[in-house]
């Protein structure tokens, strides 16, 4: 009698998070489905079924194929410099250093700070500075004056643009591979929608600084649980530190690899914080831009809600791809567990 | 044995690892906190001496043998940690000098030099334009953190000793919540705000907060119970305690640290939050991140003036890592090795 009662109660008690989750989270994801096929596109709600067509308005736009580029040209390279700054710099607070304490503090602090702060100083840091053509009477004169990093390492801000930086990397039809991929039918790969956009990796370079030392922290956790005897063994048998890194404890690592990973991926699908505050017109040619950008202007900024939610539901499909899986995968390592 | 020595007499937990335990099963207990953990390689090479004295115990085989390439290689080492610091530190210099010049001292050529003489200038021009938005954010993360952290506590309680049927697939389908782009409920969300009468208000902001912070909040409370022994539980059953009793006597009191993990996490994710804030409130409503990223985006407003706001906007969470950074480490930890 006492357990069924005592039963009923727990049930009442995760009752109301359980329905906030079920209508929030499921509810409303349903929802911005439903409102991603209609028309609305004013401010007031217009619920005329147009099928796909607001699917079909954004891939026809520009802005969100650059969007999509943006995104795979910055996962890949925030993830990787993420994951070897994090591994690099928790070997080396592995090894016994001075100030060990420090050295930690002053590499996790950025993680307490919001991405708006962030991309404001890095704003300003990264911004080139400005050259002027000033006209004198004996001819034009180019005065440069530099800001931020270029004022600091003395570059020229005319060919160190960093944020303001238009240039897209994609392959000209002169170089080898261009052939080549045409060749073999991947043509499609040489267009400039495809290629690298330099100032992106300005926002690249303030994401790793607020996230590399997350990074560190679960890699440091990960390192000081591996036995040391395991290790020792090692070195007994003759290895050398960088055999024992390659082969024991990098493959030890990988479930933190992996979950890293992961989280910073999911991150930097729905980056949107730092684009806002570091470009929140999307850079020079959209160079800067992220889908969670284009998604709340069009649908808050432009009224095109409709659309919003499209782009939205591309968005979400893109983060459960990530996140299913593997939330799939840390279930049954519980339950064998 | 050379493999461990004694934690460091700082370290106020004496906590450390354990030796032969296989990684999966310690990440798995999620209890690990590298601040907590220390152990000492015995690598003699890698070994300051300073430290074994500090540690107090005896050294292993020769401490003192630095070779020359050791030397040089910790001194690479050292070389790039320090470039690290100098990295994670500049945006810091730079907000402190600026925020610290007088107007007329912000020019873009002197962006990297010292105030001189210091001016508090910007401070004062950027708390006059703060102030009240500063107020929001704090009336807005304080209740928000402490709500959030009991609905997570009971949660995890059910979640942890209370499993049903489902239960476990219940929890994965909450969790799923943490990880969505808040983008795809946005858009019904304001229209649900609006209906109800919430939008524009920080309370409907702090409930939108305690909800989507369920998923967080339930994982790491959930796990936090899980390492407290169920005999523990089965003792109280057979004296007659019931549901309530065993949370209130039991789980209760052992869940302090648990609390503040969570209560830091919540402050520290209500607090820099921008998506929900600049959708669901209005002007005088603004939390800090807002308003300080409208004035950052005005030409009107001079460089010392965004730079004291940004770092006005900073300092609570800053402070809170400062004094509490072990319990925040440990959310960190714990919002992401899940098992």
């Amino acid at each position: 009698m006492r357990i069924s009662r005592d039963r009923a109660t727990s049930l009442l008690v995760i009752a109301p998070s359980v329905l906030a989750i079920g209508i929030f989270v499921y509810g409303l994801i349903v929802w911005t489905g439903y409102i991603s096929t209609v028309q609305w596109d004013t401010l007031r709600p217009d619920y005329t079924f147009v099928g796909l067509a607001n699917y079909q308005a954004i891939f026809a736009q520009n802005r969100f194929l650059m969007d999509i580029r943006n995104t795979v040209v910055f996962t890949i390279s925030f993830i990787a410099a993420s994951l070897t700054i994090g591994l690099l710099l928790a070997n080396f607070i592995d090894r016994q250093i001075r100030a060990e304490g420090l050295f930690r503090n002053i590499f996790v602090f950025p993680m307490a700070i919001s991405f708006i702060v962030t991309g404001v100083v890095w704003k300003w840091v990264l911004s080139p500075g400005t050259v002027e053509t000033i006209t004198t009477a004996g001819g034009s004169l180019l005065v440069s004056r530099p800001q931020g990093v270029n004022q600091l390492f003395g570059l020229d801000p005319a060919s160190n643009r960093w944020l303001t930086d238009s240039h897209v990397v994609f392959l000209a039809p002169d170089s080898p591979l261009y052939g080549f991929l045409h060749s073999v039918g991947l043509g499609f790969l040489t267009s400039p929608n495809i290629g690298i956009p330099i100032a992106l990796f300005s926002l690249v370079i303030a994401a790793v600084w607020q996230m590399s030392g997350f990074v560190m922290v679960l890699y440091l956790a990960g390192l000081r649980a591996i036995p040391e005897e395991l290790k020792e063994a090692a070195r007994v048998d003759g290895c050398t530190e960088w055999r024992i890194f390659r082969h024991i404890v990098f493959p030890l690592l990988t479930p933190i690899t992996l979950s890293a990973m992961i989280i910073l991926g999911h991150i930097s699908l729905k980056i949107y914080d730092l684009a806002v505050a570091m470009t929140p017109g999307g850079g020079p040619g959209f160079a800067t831009d992220t889908p969670a950008l284009f998604m709340w202007q069009t649908a808050f900024r432009d009224d095109h809600f409709g659309r919003g939610a499209a782009v939205a539901i591309v968005m979400l499909v893109l983060v459960a791809g990530v996140v299913v899986p593997y939330l799939v995968w840390t279930r049954r390592q519980e339950v064998e567990a | 044995m050379s493999g461990e020595t004694n934690p460091q007499p700082s370290d106020p937990t004496g906590r450390r690892s354990t030796p032969g335990a296989a990684l999966g099963d310690i990440l798995a207990a999620r209890k690990i906190d590298p601040l907590d953990v220390v152990v000492v390689t015995d690598d003699e090479e890698e070994v300051t001496a300073t430290k074994r004295v500090r540690t107090g115990t005896s050294v292993g085989r020769g401490a003192h043998s630095h070779g020359p390439r050791a030397r040089i290689l910790r001194f690479i080492m050292y070389a790039i940690l320090f470039v690290f610091v100098l990295w994670y530190l500049a945006p810091v210099y730079v907000l402190l000098v600026t925020s610290l010049k007088p107007s007329s001292q912000v020019t873009l050529d002197k962006m990297w030099t010292l105030p001189w003489p210091p001016s508090l200038d910007g401070f004062s021009a950027a708390w006059t334009a703060l102030a009240p938005n500063f107020v929001n954010s704090l009336k807005l993360a304080i209740p928000a953190a402490i709500l959030s952290s009991i609905l997570g506590s009971m949660n995890g309680y059910v979640l942890a000793k209370w499993k049903f049927r489902g239960a476990d697939t219940l929890f994965t389908l909450i969790l799923f919540g943490m990880f969505i782009p808040y983008q795809a409920i946005l858009i019904p969300l304001t229209q649900v705000m609006s209906d109800v009468g919430l939008y524009g208000s920080i309370q409907g902001l702090i409930l939108v907060h305690i909800i989507y912070g369920i998923p967080i909040t339930t994982l790491i409370f959930r796990n936090y119970y899980a390492a407290i022994p169920t005999e523990l539980l089965e003792a109280a059953k057979v004296d007659g305690a019931g549901f309530i009793r065993i949370y209130r006597s039991i789980l209760l009191p052992l869940s302090a640290s648990g609390f503040v993990v969570v209560l830091i996490w919540q402050f520290n994710s209500v607090w820099n939050d921008f998506l929900f804030a600049a959708t669901l409130t209005t002007q005088p409503n603004w939390p800090m991140t807002v308003a300080l990223n409208n004035l950052a985006g005005s030409f009107a407003v001079d460089w010392n003036v965004q730079m004291a706001g940004a770092l006005i906007a900073a300092m609570p969470t800053l402070l809170v890592f400062i004094i509490l950074g072990r319990y925040f480490v440990r959310g960190l930890l714990a919002g992401s090795l899940k098992g």
